[in-house]
């Protein structure tokens, strides 16, 4: 006898049936419906980490950290506006609905904002006095759904965003599930209380960029020109939306990437529909230089901005500002590991609480429930969010100064390398140690 | 009461609008040689009466609060889009999205609208004599569609609470859209819109059908996906 037993293989589990796309055909053939979850795409993807600064050198003087200033300011709405905005730092705070956020969200958004010197915007479902209150410059969201929308509101906003689409899901709409939709929120949306609320995904009284230039210019002539216009639309093919929205007459786009955040869509929308933002600055800003409209048409970009390192990438390769979302939630207090116990109760972990929608945030932020909303000190998160911000800015401030920039704007391309082939093509600079751009040159 | 004359084929549609806007001296307003052009008497906020002689572009009297606003030729897309308040009446047809998200007032409309009458609206009342295009209605919130003449196909997709009355035909009625029982309450509301059309005793609220929401798509549910 011996003691030999054959060897048996390691159980191996597959690489493209992986443990979640198992459990979403479990879950897709018990429930007969697709899941549905706020947030971005969770999905890794060529992003400005892929990107490196190369810094000063024998050839570029560096600024001194701490003695040489590095302008941070941001003019948006020149090209057209009587009333232009002027931003204190380049990073702004991303569309967000009151419905979708709790009011003591919006409050600490407005909060956090305004104490650094930069605007907020409103979302899907109008603007609260609250919102505008504790915010010293506002952006008002013009949607399809027009809910809440109003000729009062619209000339008490600093600005106004046309929004053509978002990087989570372009080409779609909205869903506000029924737990969210509260008496209040009802009332402001001009629907039944606690009905499924969905938001169209084209506007109902425009269509294409001829359209759009003629509802632009109606919305100045009720405003009678004072408020700069922004144009948002979701990153997917940013050259010529860029390019139709400087012919459409947009003092300023807002372009998002694929990893911005949604109150709700569609799991298969969030994670196959849309670019990168790395992939969307450089072909939106090809369309501005293209058209002699750099810098004097604006351009702010979102998507998966987390730190200043991120800003002042995304300034580098040619945006005059960014907006956040996502991580400005994450600043109030969204999943945060100290709610680990009440994430769990949910079904998920801190970390990755995506189901917004269901109104349910014990953080107290994604929701309409009052004893989980009073869990939020809009003050105290407005601070969280304000010193976010402030790192932010010295982060990209920072880099700046490392570059030899006297202003963030001052960043450029070549200050940039690529440490993937895919980032070299999208961000158009070069692989780090090589000449090399991909698609570009005689290569 | 004085009127304040202003003629567009001297003056831009700028200087009217800003002038519409700042002038609360004058209460009736006379537009002249408006020939189509767009956001004529747009983010009106006050009182007063304006009539435009003539052919009027895309969303004439956009936005409009408290204003009448009179249009002797046909409109262009959007007329009156998202009105508050006030009254807006136009002798000939108008094209696509008439009053579209209107939240209140009364849009009156002498000849046809076009596809997507009352898209979205959200309180207005809108009465056609003529007939109105496909897609009208579409996801109405509330308010009141009254048309004395026929619908297009697709009548109130995916309809909220808005109502509808339809004296002629009507080609389709879209997801969620269904035809309800005109009771005596629903007379009652018709003749009020009637009424305020100008229209009382001119048409029996008999003639007319009534259509809303069948509320069966308020709550998603799969087996309900066959209606998107």
């Amino acid at each position: 006898m011996s003691d030999y037993h054959n060897p048996v293989t390691t159980p191996r589990k597959s690489a493209t049936f992986d443990d979640y796309a198992l459990s979403e055909i479990r879950r897709a053939a018990a429930t007969g419906i697709y899941d549905i979850r706020g947030g971005g795409t969770k999905r890794k993807l060529p992003h400005l980490d892929d990107l490196l600064f190369l810094g000063a050198s024998i050839s570029r003087y560096p600024l001194e950290g701490y003695r040489e200033k590095c302008g941070t300011n941001v003019v948006l709405g020149s090209r057209f506006a009587r009333k232009p905005i002027e931003l204190k730092i380049p990073v702004t705070i991303a569309g967000m609905s009151f419905g979708s956020l709790s009011a003591q969200a919006k409050e600490a958004l407005g909060r956090g904002a305004s104490a650094m010197g930069t605007s907020t915007t409103t979302g899907d479902g109008g603007m609260t006095p609250e919102e505008r209150g504790h915010s010293s410059i506002l952006v008002y969201q013009y949607l399809p759904s027009r809910y809440g929308m109003n000729p009062d509101d619209l000339r008490k906003a600093d600005a106004i965003e046309v929004v053509v689409g978002q990087g989570a899901k372009p080409g779609g709409g909205g869903m506000l599930l029924g737990q969210k939709i509260s008496k209040r929120v009802a009332g402001m949306r001009c629907l039944p209380e606690g009905i499924d609320q969905r938001s169209a995904c084209r506007h109902p009284d425009w269509t294409g960029p001829d359209d759009l230039e003629i509802k632009i210019e109606e919305l100045r002539e009720i405003t009678d020109w004072e408020k700069p216009i922004y144009v948002k639309v979701g990153a997917a093919r940013p050259y010529y939306d860029t390019a139709l929205a400087v012919k459409s007459g947009a003092d300023v786009i807002v372009l998002d990437g694929m990893q911005g955040g949604t109150a709700a869509t569609q799991e298969v929308f969030i994670e196959h529909v849309g670019i990168p933002l790395l992939s969307a600055i450089r072909p939106a800003v090809q369309a501005l230089q293209d058209l002699g409209m750099h810098r004097k048409v604006q351009l702010i970009v979102s998507g998966g901005i987390r730190n200043g390192a991120d800003v002042a990438k995304c300034l580098a390769l040619g945006a005059d500002a960014v907006s956040i979302g996502t991580a400005a939630l994450v600043a109030l207090g969204d999943n945060d590991p100290a709610r680990e116990a009440q994430y769990q109760a949910l079904g998920t972990t801190a970390g990755a609480y995506d189901d917004w929608h269901e109104g349910r945030d014990p953080a107290g932020i994604t929701t309409q429930d009052p004893a989980l909303a009073a869990r939020l000190d809009p003050e105290l998160a407005g601070r969280r969010l304000a010193n976010y911000l402030a790192v932010m800015t010295l982060e990209a401030q920072t880099i700046a100064r490392a570059c030899g920039k006297s202003h963030v704007h001052n960043l450029e391309p070549e200050d940039l390398v690529a440490l993937t082939v895919e980032a070299a093509a999208m961000a158009r600079v070069p692989l780090a140690g090589t000449d090399w751009i991909p698609g570009r040159g005689n290569y | 009461m004085t009127t304040r004359i202003v003629d567009l084929a001297a003056s831009s549609v700028r200087e009217l609008n800003q002038a519409l806007h700042t002038d609360k001296g004058h209460m009736h307003w006379q537009v002249l040689n408006p020939a189509g052009r767009h956001s004529i008497a747009a983010g009106l906020d006050a009182p007063a009466t304006v009539e435009i002689d003539g052919h009027v572009g895309y969303y004439c009297a956009g936005m409009n609060k408290h204003a009448s606003v009179i249009v002797r030729g046909n409109a262009g897309v959007g007329l009156a889009e998202n009105m508050m308040s006030g009254r807006v009446h136009v002798t000939g047809d108008a094209s696509q999205a008439a009053g579209a998200t209107a939240h209140g007032g009364l849009l009156l409309v002498d000849g046809n609208a076009s596809a997507r009458c009352g898209i979205s609206m959200k309180g207005v009342d809108i009465v056609v004599k003529g007939s109105i295009g496909h897609m009208s209605a579409f996801m109405a919130q509330a308010g009141t569609l009254t048309v004395l003449g026929d619908a297009g196909e697709s009548l109130g997709d995916s309809i909220y609470e808005a109502k509808l009355f339809v004296r002629g035909s009507v080609a389709s009625l879209g997801a969620d859209c269904v035809e309800k029982d005109m009771r005596d309450e629903h007379k009652a509301l018709l003749f009020g819109k009637l009424t305020a059309a100008g229209l009382a005793g001119a048409v029996d609220v008999g003639d007319f059908r009534r259509y809303g929401s069948a509320r069966t798509l308020y709550h998603f549910h799969v087996d309900n996906v066959g209606a998107y």
